[in-house]
Parts: C-alpha cells; sequence; structure tokens
C-alpha cells in the first residue's frame, strides 16, 4: 500500500519535472517582449524542476524500486515509454542538481542578452534539460532515440548561440556531425538488439548473446556512446564544442550530456548484455586508461580555460571508465561483491564530476564575465578583483584534484580499492593488468593536480596579465549563489561520503545482485572500507575534522606574535632591477614547460623564435616568440578520413547531374528495390 | 577512545620533536663527509625558534593564499603523521586514513605550497612551483607500483595492517619484490624531500632550485611552518620505508618496555637511514631538471620488476 502510494508519488513528480522543463522552455519564447519576467520563467522553472528532479531521484535511489508506465503513440513500435529505476536516477540526481546551479546561475549570466536572444537561450536550455530527463528514463528505443535527437539537436543549438563567430559554428558543425555519426552506430545496435529480441522495449533486452553477436553489440554500442561519452580518440568534439558555447550550457554540457555517453554504457553492458567476457573488460580499461591520461595530458598545456576544463572532462569520462573496466572484469570472472567495489567508484564519480565540472565551468564562465577573455595568459590577480569567484573556483580546483576531504577523492580512492583487489582476484597474468592501471590513475591525478594548480594560479593569483584582467569585476550575487550550490555539494558529497555510500545499494543491487553498504562503512558509519576484512579504510569527516583542528592550531603558529608587529608587506624579490611587473611572471605556457618537453613524443611541440638586433644578438631589440603543440588526432586521424571522404564524395557529384528526370529515375529506382524487399515472404 | 587520543598525542609530540632533529643529524653528517665541523645537529630547533620571533615580511602582490600555504602544508603534513606507524605498530589513527590517503594528503600540502609559490608574482615562485609539481607527478606512479607490492602480501592499503603483516614474517625483507620496491620507495623519497641528485637543498642558484624557489618571499613564522612541515614529511616518508620494509622493534603493546625498545630501535633505523641519504648525497651530482625524468623511470621500473617478482618468489 505504502509502496504503491511512493511509486504513484514518482510517478507524478516525474511528469511534473518534464511539465516544468516544457514549461520553462515555452514560457521563455512566450515571453519574448517581457524579457524580465521571460528570464524569471525559464530560470525559475528550472531550479524548480530541478529541485522535485533531485527529490524524485533521491526517492527511487532510496526505495530501490523501479516506476515505470507507457503509453502507445499509434506510431508502430513506438511506445511512450519511462521508466525510472535506480541506476537511471544516479543520473537524474547529478542532472537536476546541475540545473539548479545552473538555472540560478543563468539569471545573472544571461542579463545582458537582447530579448529575442534571451528567448531562444531560454527555450533551448530548458528543451536540453528536458530531452536529458528523457534519454536518462525512456524505456523504449525508439522513444530513446528521439529523445536522444532532442537533447543533441537542442545541444546543438546552444552550441551555436554565438554563431556570428566562425569559430562557434565550425565547432557547432563538428559537434553536430560527430554526434550523429554515434547516433548511426546507436540506431545499427538497437536494430541488432530488436532482430534479437523481437522488441524495442528495454524491458526485454535482456538477451544472452553468442559471442559474436557480444562482440557486434559490444563495438556498436561503445561507438555510438563513446562519441557522446568523449572517449580518446572519439573525443575531438569536446575541446571543439564546450569552450564556444555559452558558459551556463558548458557547464552542462560536461557535466551532463557527455554523462549521457557514460549512461548508455552502463545500460548496455551491466543492464542488457548480462555476463561480459573478459577482453570486453579489458577493452573498457584500456580505454579508461588512455582517456584518462592523454585528456588529462592536453589539459596540462592549454591555456585557454575552457579548453583545458573540456580536456579535463576527458580525463573525468577516463577515470569513470576504469571503475567500469573494472567492475565488469569482476563480474566475468564472477566476483560480484568486488564489482560491486568498482561500481561504486564509477557511480560515486559520474556525480563528484558532475558537480565539481559544472562549478568549474561557472567559475570560468563568471571570469569570462569580468575579463572578456578566456586565455590564461591574459588573467592573473583575478583573486583581489573577484574573490568570491576565486574562492568558489578553488573550492572546485582542489576537488577535481582529488583531495580529500572534497569529494574527488572518494571515487579514486574506491577504483584504487578495486584495482588492488583485483590483482587478488585471479590467477592468471591479466591480473597485471590492475596495478599498471592503478599507476597511471596516480599518474594521471598528480597531472591533474598540476593542471589546476596552473590553471587557478596563473588566472587568479600575483599580478593582472593584461588591461582586461586589471579592470575585471565581481559577477551578480546569482551567479555566485549558482556556483555556491556545486561548491557546497563538493563539500558535502566528500565530508559525508560514509554516509552517502550506502545509498549506491540499490544500483548495486540492481545491476549486480549485491548489497554490500554494510561492508563499505564501518565504525558507526564514520569509516569507509574497501570491503574486504582487513581492507583499506578512510574516514572522509575525520580527515575534514583532524585538518581543520591543525589548520587552526598552525595559524595560531603563524600568529603567535612574539612581537608586536610581526608582519610588514614589501615589494617581492625582484633582482635588483626596478619594479616588478606581471612581465615578471612566470606564464601559463612556461608552467607547462617541462612536461611538454618531457612528453614531446605526444605533443610535437614546433617552436620559431625570430630576432631583431642592431649590434649583437644578445641584445634583442624585439624577439617574436611562436610554439605550437600538434593535435595529433585532428591532424594524423580525423584529417586524413576527412580528406579521402571528400574525395569519394567528389566523384559521387556525376550523379547528382541537376537532371530532373534522374532524380524522379532514382526514386522510382528506390521504390521498386524497397518494395521488393519489402515483398520477400 | 582515550587510548587513541593519547597515542595520537603521543604521536603529536615525537612527531615535532624530532623531524627536526633527523634534518640537524642529516645536514651535520653531510657537513663531516665534506669535512666540514657543521652546525651541529640541534641547528635546526634553533632556526625554528628564530623564524618564529621574526618579522614577517609579506610581498604587496600576494592574497590570502600566500598565508593558507604554510598552513595547509603544516597541517596535512601533521595528519599525514598520525596515519603512519611510528613506534607502535598500530598508527593512532590509521583507521581513519591509509596509505592512499598519505599520497593524497601531502598532495594537498604540495597543491597549496606551489599556489603560494606563484602567489607573489616573481619568476622564482612560478618556476619552483613548476618544477616541483613535474617531478612530484612523475615520481606518483613509480610510488604506487611499491605501494601496490608491498599492500598486496597484506591486502590492505591501511598501514598498520601493512606492518603487522610485515612483522609477520620477519626475514621477508630479503624477498627480491621486497628489495625491489625499498629502492624504488628510495627513490621517490629522495625525489619527494628534494634531496641530491634531484635538487640541492642547500643551494639559491636559480638554474637548479626547486624547493627553495617556491619559499624564496617566505618569511618569519610562516617560513617555520613550512620547514617544520617538510621536516615533518620527511620524516614521516623516512618511517613509511623503515617501518614497512624493516618493522623490527616495533611495539604491539602500549606498556613502557616495549614502548622503550620501539623508540630505541625506531631512533636507530632513522639514523641508519639517514646515513644511506646522506651517502647517497655526498656521493653523487646534482642532476640536470631534464634528467630527472629518466631517474624516476628507472624508479617506476623497479616498482614494475618488484611487482612481477611477487609472481616469481
Amino acid at each position: 500500500m505504502l509502496e504503491g502510494l511512493t511509486a504513484a508519488l514518482i510517478a507524478n513528480g516525474w511528469v511534473a519535472v518534464l511539465l516544468a522543463y516544457a514549461a520553462g522552455s515555452l514560457g521563455s519564447l512566450l515571453c519574448v517582449r517581457t524579457p524580465f519576467l521571460g528570464r524569471l520563467l525559464s530560470t525559475g522553472l528550472g531550479v524548480a524542476g530541478g529541485l522535485l528532479q533531485v527529490l524524485v531521484s533521491l526517492a527511487t535511489i532510496l526505495e530501490g524500486n523501479t516506476v515505470g508506465w507507457s503509453v502507445p503513440s499509434g506510431v508502430p513500435l513506438l511506445d511512450i515509454g519511462l521508466r525510472l529505476d535506480p541506476l537511471s536516477a544516479i543520473f537524474t540526481l547529478a542532472l537536476g542538481a546541475v540545473a539548479i546551479a545552473v538555472s540560478i546561475y543563468s539569471f545573472g549570466y544571461t542579463s545582458g542578452l537582447t530579448a529575442r536572444r534571451l528567448a531562444i537561450l531560454g527555450f533551448f536550455f530548458n528543451l536540453e534539460l528536458l530531452g536529458l530527463s528523457l534519454v536518462f528514463t525512456a524505456s523504449n528505443a525508439f522513444f530513446f532515440l528521439i529523445a536522444w535527437e532532442v537533447m543533441a539537436l537542442a545541444a546543438y543549438c546552444l552550441v551555436s548561440f554565438e554563431h556570428h563567430h566562425e569559430a562557434t559554428r565550425d565547432a557547432g558543425i563538428l559537434f553536430f556531425v560527430m554526434s550523429h555519426v554515434g547516433t548511426g552506430f546507436l540506431i545499427v545496435g538497437f536494430l541488432v538488439l530488436h532482430s534479437m529480441t523481437g522488441s524495442l522495449e528495454f524491458a526485454n533486452f535482456h538477451v544472452v548473446p553468442t559471442p559474436l553477436q557480444y562482440g557486434a553489440l559490444f563495438s556498436l554500442f561503445l561507438f555510438g556512446f563513446g562519441v557522446k561519452a568523449g572517449i580518446v580518440p572519439l573525443h575531438i568534439w569536446l575541446p571543439a564544442a564546450h569552450p564556444v558555447a555559452p558558459s551556463n550550457v558548458s557547464a552542462v554540457m560536461s557535466g551532463i550530456v557527455v554523462k549521457t555517453g557514460i549512461y548508455g554504457l552502463f545500460r548496455v553492458y551491466f543492464d542488457f548484455l548480462g555476463k561480459p567476457p573478459q577482453w570486453a573488460a579489458l577493452v573498457i580499461l584500456a580505454v579508461g586508461v588512455s582517456s584518462g591520461l592523454l585528456g588529462v595530458l592536453y589539459a596540462l598545456i592549454e591555456t585557454d580555460l575552457k579548453r583545458l576544463l573540456a580536456y579535463s572532462t576527458i580525463e573525468n569520462v577516463g577515470i569513470i571508465l576504469m571503475g567500469m573496466g573494472a567492475s565488469l572484469f569482476f563480474s566475468s570472472i564472477s566476483k560480484p561483491e568486488l564489482a560491486a567495489l568498482a561500481l561504486v567508484g564509477a557511480l560515486a564519480h559520474i556525480v563528484n564530476h558532475a558537480m565539481f565540472k559544472t562549478l568549474l565551468f561557472l567559475g570560468a564562465g563568471s571570469v569570462l564575465h569580468g575579463t572578456r577573455t578566456r586565455d590564461i595568459e591574459r588573467m592573473g590577480g583575478l583573486l583581489r578583483r573577484m574573490p568570491a569567484t576565486a574562492f568558489l573556483f578553488l573550492v572546485g580546483a582542489v576537488a577535481i584534484s582529488g583531495f580529500p576531504p572534497l569529494n574527488g577523492f572518494v571515487g579514486e580512492w574506491f577504483t584504487y580499492q578495486a584495482f588492488l583487489a583485483g590483482f587478488g582476484s585471479t590467477v592468471s597474468l591479466t591480473k597485471l593488468v590492475f596495478p599498471v592501471a592503478g599507476a597511471l590513475l596516480a599518474l594521471t591525478g598528480a597531472l591533474a593536480a598540476t593542471t589546476f594548480v596552473k590553471a587557478f594560479g596563473i588566472s587568479f593569483l600575483a599580478l593582472p596579465r593584461s588591461r582586461e584582467s586589471e579592470h575585471a569585476h565581481e559577477s551578480h550575487w546569482t551567479m555566485l549563489l549558482g556556483m555556491a550550490v556545486p561548491a557546497l555539494s563538493c563539500v558535502a558529497l566528500g565530508v559525508g561520503a560514509t554516509w552517502l555510500i550506502p545509498g549506491l545499494d540499490s544500483v548495486t543491487g540492481q545491476l549486480l545482485g549485491v548489497r554490500s553498504s554494510a561492508r563499505f562503512v564501518v565504525s558507526h558509519g564514520v569509516v569507509l572500507n574497501s570491503g574486504a576484512l582487513r581492507g583499506g579504510t578512510v574516514s572522509m569527516p575525520m580527515i575534514a575534522v583532524l585538518l581543520i583542528l591543525l589548520s587552526f592550531t598552525a595559524t595560531l603558529i603563524g600568529l603567535a606574535s612574539f612581537r608586536r608587529a610581526n608582519r610588514r608587506t614589501g615589494p617581492a624579490w625582484d633582482c635588483g632591477l626596478p619594479g616588478l611587473t606581471a612581465e615578471n611572471e612566470y606564464t601559463a605556457t612556461a608552467f607547462s614547460k617541462p612536461l611538454r618537453m618531457i612528453f614531446a613524443a605526444l605533443y610535437q611541440p614546433k617552436r620559431e623564435i625570430q630576432q631583431q638586433f642592431d649590434v649583437s644578438p644578445y641584445y634583442p631589440k624585439s624577439v617574436l616568440f611562436e610554439s605550437e603543440v600538434e593535435q595529433t588526432f585532428e591532424s594524423r586521424l580525423y584529417k586524413p578520413l576527412k580528406d579521402k571522404l571528400l574525395q569519394r564524395a567528389n566523384r559521387l557529384r556525376a550523379i547528382q547531374a541537376g537532371s530532373i528526370h534522374a532524380y524522379l529515375a532514382y526514386i522510382f529506382l528506390t521504390l521498386v528495390v524497397l518494395l521488393l524487399f519489402g515483398a520477400r515472404p | 577512545m582515550s587510548k587513541m587520543l593519547g597515542a595520537s598525542v603521543f604521536q603529536l609530540v615525537l612527531l615535532l620533536c624530532i623531524s627536526p632533529l633527523i634534518s640537524g643529524i642529516i645536514k651535520t653528517l653531510k657537513a663531516r663527509l665534506q669535512t666540514r665541523r657543521g652546525p651541529g645537529i640541534f641547528q635546526p630547533y634553533r632556526d625554528l625558534n628564530k623564524l618564529l620571533r621574526k618579522q614577517m615580511v609579506i610581498p604587496e602582490t600576494a592574497s590570502w593564499i600566500f598565508a593558507a600555504a604554510p598552513i595547509m602544508v603544516f597541517a596535512t603534513s601533521v595528519l599525514v603523521g598520525l596515519l603512519v606507524p611510528m613506534i607502535t605498530a598500530d598508527a593512532p589513527l590509521s583507521l581513519f586514513g591509509g596509505v592512499l590517503a598519505v599520497i593524497y594528503l601531502l598532495g594537498l600540502g604540495r597543491f597549496f605550497l606551489a599556489l603560494g609559490a606563484l602567489d607573489a608574482g616573481s619568476s622564482f615562485g612560478g618556476l619552483g612551483s613548476s618544477r616541483e609539481m613535474t617531478i612530484s607527478a612523475l615520481a606518483e606512479p613509480a610510488m604506487m607500483l611499491a605501494i601496490f607490492t608491498v599492500a598486496l602480501s597484506a591486502s590492505s592499503t591501511n598501514l598498520s595492517e601493512v606492518v603487522r603483516g610485515a612483522i609477520g614474517q620477519s626475514w621477508r625483507f630479503l624477498a627480491p619484490s621486497q628489495m625491489l620496491a625499498f629502492a624504488a620507495l628510495f627513490i621517490v623519497l629522495i625525489a619527494e624531500t628534494g634531496r641530491i641528485p634531484v635538487d640541492n637543498p642547500a643551494t639559491h642558484l636559480e638554474l637548479t632550485m626547486i624547493h627553495e624557489a617556491m619559499i624564496l618571499e617566505y618569511s618569519g613564522p610562516y617560513l617555520a611552518l613550512i620547514e617544520w612541515g617538510a621536516a615533518v614529511k620527511q620524516l614521516i616518508l623516512m618511517t613509511l620505508l623503515i617501518n614497512i620494509f624493516y618493522p623490527f622493534g616495533l611495539s604491539l603493546q602500549w606498556n613502557a618496555a616495549s614502548l622503550a625498545i620501539g623508540c630505541g630501535s625506531y631512533l636507530l633505523k632513522l639514523v641508519i637511514l639517514a646515513v644511506l641519504i646522506v651517502l647517497v648525497e655526498t656521493t653523487n651530482a646534482k642532476m640536470r631538471l631534464f634528467r630527472v625524468p629518466e631517474l624516476l623511470s628507472v624508479a617506476f621500473v623497479l616498482g614494475a620488476l618488484a611487482l612481477i617478482s611477487t609472481f616469481l618468489f
């Protein structure tokens, strides 16, 4: 009785969420003549929808049951079917939280737009939220693909929002093409599943494929969803599209849109395809490791703040896939307890990454708003000019670098524990994969910390490097509030991890049939345990408390005034030259120079120096320095592919002669062929 | 609960008191090997005392990050110190974080120190910060492989469990995997504590300095906090090395006799390791910065070999 009531509440709540986003979308368009009302409506309904979405998702996760309903649409095979189960709910939880933060932020961020553009942005933004909500809950493959397209097209329109710049148009088209190549793979994948089961309902997709079928389905969905997830080498649209989109859109793109790919992979590999073979798990693990490492290596040398964050998203997708690969591996050797350990790592990182990446993109947007530049080399000294933005960005930077007690540490900790357990889980030589993956995860994490020392240190500290950053101003309070929401979540999800991890029970229960919270949390819920009898332990709340206590002690020592006036300010050491200027500061390029040289094999850096001098080359009048890094995947993989494609397409122009008779003949022929094909018994 | 508190306070005092002493011993030994008299093993205490009384000069360009860095360096080092078994096999707070927490908390301190270095706006800070982050990033995978090797035998990342496992098999340190892992971690120790051949703690030449470049703008109590924190970090890394691989004499009970044995053997082992570090420092020349990755890849290979040899033996 009570369960029925909750189920009804969840179902109605979910419909209300969808209606809120739809109303926000249409409301924004209808209020084009009253821009303030339109802005209030679209962001207000975004916040309301997000809040409700968080509540409904939490209820689903805690209850652990699945609520689904379906309406036939009249079109064959297409049912408007929605289903909210714990796996979906994890993603919609992150979506709801991001929607709240970004909607609040958008109110201030979009205030400078003209009425028409404001209406358009509000329309597509809420449509994107609607599309995402449908993608995570659609339970019919046909309907899923429609939702997928709504999401992709809305995202395309949002990316191309500032279409008066050529770079934006190019990035939009790249996103559009990549996205649809991915969708093509998905359609084929779902057709294969349909041919195996005779249905397009997700509920009927639980198949037991032959090895050949598994291989086909595995690769089709890996390509299809991998494009959206941004795995290397399908990632090239991310660093192009995320920077040019408005920053509130980038936050949703990086925080959630990328996660739809991850969601799809989880849905197919854990839910549909049953027990995976070992090779499949190892492929995912390898993809995860290479995406993580390459993503962070490109982020490291980037000087465009938003491109840096986009590359860092690729890295974090890699970390999620490492956990996922380990989990699949343990499933394949029938160790569900260990699979649950790795899965918890991946799931925790999904939600955590949504939070800190949203925070960082909103922070980058605030900086862009205040300085009109995305170029880190032109920033500096922003901490004094935008203190609140700087503080919130710092929270995000610490969290994404994976330092305790913030949330980034939790997912990585579980992943390390899974790798450690993985070494002991099997006798075959495959087990060597795990320590190597662990070592590379450590390298990835350390490089991420370096990247964010650069991103925060060069942008916010020391002296401003340009007039723009000298005259930077702090953002509107709604933007700061929008950033405070994910910042607080980063703290809460980190410090409170021990109380939140048991919530993932319902997901591990659904996907693996194991509920392990009793083993993951010990000592009255204060300590996280890796699950083994004497496994690894860590206590996020205690680390937080001790860190605060010790910092307080250290502050007292630092302030201890054995003398009355124990501090004065003075100039920094300037080597005796008069006055320290911003030109003396290290630049972002200089900061990453050692690593650029060490990983020169990957970057293939080129540089050109031209000097003009009168008397001696040691006293140059002017120096021109150019440095370039090869975009390996773009130039080695995609460019030849594109050239070849255009070449072939050119040959096809012969049949496109411009004669209407010829075109009619083509249509007729096609019809005949299709009829013959369809008439086959 | 009260035992945990007592043990924590005891270890806290021990950490803060003997970490400068170890620095002093290393400095003096080094001086003797170079046929100098050296400042005496208690010089670091005098330095700290002096710095705490000095007036600080804060760069005009600096923000609150400049002040937060020394505090975070000190706090993280001391917190990590409580997670590591020193003279008892059970570290006071080992339940609250294992070796992963140790690595990442030290990383947190380094993160803030690198930011503090950038904050003053002079080129030296940026130079030090960039080099420090580079070297620590490259040291990380080697460290993780070596840690994996030792964590495997105890099937735990909890340091007290690792050490207890080592005590159980007293001749284990002779196993090839353990010796290789020790060598890998020793190189990481050299890199992380900024010693020759990676960094030279005694120089202020901009071509070579790393750690010293980062703290160039610090003075007075803040410098004291950083120096003290760095000494504690060095002590922790040395403790990790000696107690994981050579857990002899670690006390398993809380009584005066075994604690005394624990203290004595701990100090003895520390001095032996210090001698080893000094020998490495005096017999090697400082490497060019871009040779350091090669040294760290040697550590990585040693770690990998250590792992593989757990199969073979």
